[in-house]
């Protein structure tokens, strides 16, 4: 199959920034791609470049089979995009924002209008229809977005963040709605984002971008495995009766690399907080890094020591793990303008 | 006018489309139906709207309004108080001829007559509509939604343009329209026609030199982020040509003064040098055409005449037709003025990078 859209050695520079490298992608009809990244890691800049918004400074960016840097007029008949942080005017309602949408469009005003009113009440905005933009909340907003990208007919739809400041209730609409235009009408769907469990729930495919380059693509099975061919296990125990000599212990057992306390909340990552067991709490977590599966002796030693053992369970790569693998020390840039 | 620009349009978009895109879009709207109409003349009705709703306008059209109102006032008065004053000054039939002329550039002395009211609140019109034509949007994140629409970046900018531009041809008219009709009822004089002709080419004149400041400062929109910096640039330039503009020049001429004044050629080049460096301010510019147009005794906007031709000339004032050609000169520069600032708008703008609220 044709893919739509097709990035080919694209580079951007700014100055001396590099914003994107040599970047190669292809996105088959009818999927939903995620592009997943920091704060700055080029998506967006991608993204503009692929609509001709941006001229790249070397490399090309095909969409439809249309050079979007040479005829960008042609693309965007055919893209829908929703910048991140989607603008409307204020002053009037969604209805009029979707109509003019659709006029710049070529759609004729009375079909212009009925398409709005069909496509407020898909986004389930119907009894706001008439309401000024202004007294739009962020989620109505965002829902808006998407019946203004939706207005034209567009064969791709790009949205930039989409998720980004509204409620986990409205994140969930959103996404199931994303869904079943892709399921039901074959849209592809390009959404760029850095919520990694979003994109984990409805993605097809994932691509990780790491300062303008992408370094990992395939769908979540593909790149957890590519993570676990070199990767180690993980174990994390909550327990009472924390102790020095328990954790030297734990750290002679065989192929043991790391132990340390940890937040049962996981939001750490590695680094062991000092305090974590000062904090309170019944019980502390620790958490071992080994080279090979060693829970049982784990949960032996821990026991041999007269410590209590309240849980104990193994950690699995997710979407999260992978994402702060790869993201690991490499600062969050400012987006450049 | 507008139809003049609405076939400049189509065939400049014309020619631009049938060179870029392979679909053509007169196809495309005879298929959608006839009523259909080109982006740009989308964007443009909604920019229309939008300055006709927006309260800002209605501040100005009111303090417009007021001015004018105020001038007729003052001119009527002065008419009133009788016309052999002006006649004395004059010394000629003048007065009488072009009686009606004289509503527009009359006054009793209390308040500005309608000419210099026009000159010091239109530029005012124009940096108001157009001082956050585009930051606006940007800031509202509304640009890079229109952006990724099928439309020419261009098309954007002159959509603003054309827009403020309608809009202030309205307001000029009607306001001109209105002291005319209000003149009539008030003083029961009516035009003749070259006196409606002189009245009308001076209204034409005023909303290119109001086109120039929307112009103008729709540049200031697209180089500046912040709205507040933009009208403030613009009204630094307006206050800079009105004001200070004139005293350095001054000054150039007195530091450049020839040292002996009986060297007549050396005089008068320098005079001429002034002069040519006055002209460069469009409040100048305009301030000439507009009042040779309106005062038809105006003979020459040469501040030098000789003895001989100051005796031999006839005492007669101008026909329609010689002082428009007196003043072509000055129209010319002022469409050049503007000319040259929508080129930089236009540079500047297709440079930009568009991204969401940056």
């Amino acid at each position: 199959m044709e893919p739509v859209i097709e990035l080919a050695q694209l580079t951007k520079k700014y100055g001396d920034f590099t914003a994107v490298n040599k970047l190669d992608l292809s996105i088959r009809p009818g999927e939903i791609f995620g592009l997943l990244g920091p704060n700055g890691a080029g998506k967006t800049t991608t993204i503009l470049m692929m609509l001709g918004l941006t001229e790249p400074d070397s490399g090309t960016a095909t969409v439809c089979g249309v050079d979007a840097t040479r005829n960008p007029i042609q693309v965007k008949r055919r893209v829908g995009y929703m910048p991140d942080d989607v603008g409307f005017y204020e002053d009037r309602s969604g209805l009029d924002n979707l109509i003019y949408t659709a006029r710049l469009n070529l759609i004729p005003e009375k079909e212009a209008r009925e398409r709005a009113l069909e496509l407020l009440k898909r986004v389930g905005l119907e009894a706001a229809a008439h309401k000024k933009v202004g007294a739009y909340s962020r989620g109505m907003r965002q829902r808006l977005g998407l019946a203004d990208v939706l207005i034209k007919k567009p064969e791709v739809i790009i949205l930039d963040e989409p998720t980004l400041g509204i409620d986990p209730e409205g994140v969930r609409e959103l996404l199931v709605l994303i869904r079943d235009l892709s399921r039901n009408e074959g849209l592809t769907v390009l959404l760029s984002s850095h919520h990694l469990h979003q994109v984990q729930q409805i993605c097809d495919r994932v691509g990780i971008f790491v300062r303008g380059q992408l370094i990992a693509v395939g769908d979540l099975d593909e790149l957890t495995r590519q993570l676990e061919t070199k990767a180690n296990y993980k174990v994390e125990m909550d327990l009472a009766g924390w102790s020095p000599e328990l954790e030297e212990a734990l750290k002679r057992i065989d192929t043991v690399m790391e132990v340390g306390l940890t937040e049962s909340d996981a939001l750490t990552g590695g680094a062991a907080p000092a305090n974590a067991s000062a904090a309170g709490g019944k019980y502390v977590t620790v958490r071992v890094i080994s080279g090979s599966d060693v829970t049982p002796q784990l949960a032996s030693t821990v026991v041999g020591h007269g410590a209590s053992l309240y849980g104990l369970r193994p950690v699995r790569y997710g979407l999260d793990d992978i994402y702060h693998r790869y993201f690991e020390g490499g600062e969050s840039r400012e987006r450049v303008d | 006018m507008s139809a003049w620009i609405e076939k400049l349009r189509t065939s400049w978009t014309g020619l631009l489309r049938s060179r870029s895109d392979g679909r053509s879009p007169a196809k495309a709207e005879t298929q959608s139906g006839s009523r259909t109409l080109s982006p740009f003349w989308v964007m443009v009705q909604k920019e229309f709207g939008d300055h006709i709703r927006s309260w800002r306008f209605i501040i100005l059209l009111s303090i417009v309004t007021l001015a004018c109102i105020g001038s007729i006032y003052a001119a009527v008065t002065a008419l009133k108080n009788g016309t052999n004053s002006a006649n004395n000054s004059n010394n000629s039939s003048i007065g009488e001829t072009f009686l009606f002329l004289r509503m527009f550039t009359e006054s009793d002395g209390s308040l500005p007559n309608f000419l210099t009211f026009l000159s010091f609140l239109a530029p005012l019109i124009g940096i108001a509509l157009g001082f956050d034509a585009v930051n606006s949007e940007r800031n509202k994140g509304t640009l890079s939604r229109l952006m990724s629409q099928p439309i020419y970046r261009d098309d954007f900018l002159v959509a603003k343009f054309v827009a403020g531009l309608l809009l202030i041809a309205v307001v000029i008219f009607s306001l001109g329209f209105l002291v005319m009709g209000m003149g009539l009822f008030t003083i029961g004089f009516p035009p003749t026609p070259e006196e409606f002709w002189r009245v009308f080419v001076a209204l034409v004149i005023t909303t290119i030199y109001v086109g120039m400041w929307l112009n103008l400062s729709i540049f200031f929109s697209v180089r500046f982020r912040q709205s507040a910096t933009s009208a403030l640039s613009g009204i630094a330039v307006w206050i800079f040509f009105l004001v200070f503009y004139g005293m350095i020049v001054n000054l150039i001429g007195n530091l450049t003064l020839p040292g002996d004044l009986t060297d007549s050629k050396a005089y008068i080049d320098q005079q001429n040098n002034l002069l040519l460096l006055s002209r460069l301010s469009p409040a100048y510019l305009f301030q000439e055409a507009a009042s040779t147009l309106l005062l038809p005794d105006v003979r020459t906007l040469n501040p030098f005449i000789t003895q001989d031709q100051a005796y031999l000339a006839v005492n007669a004032p101008l026909s329609f037709g010689q002082s428009l050609l007196l003043i072509w000169p000055q129209v010319t520069a002022i469409v050049a003025e503007t000319a040259l600032v929508f080129a930089a708008s236009y540079v500047t703008f297709m440079r930009q990078e568009i991204r969401s609220r940056s």
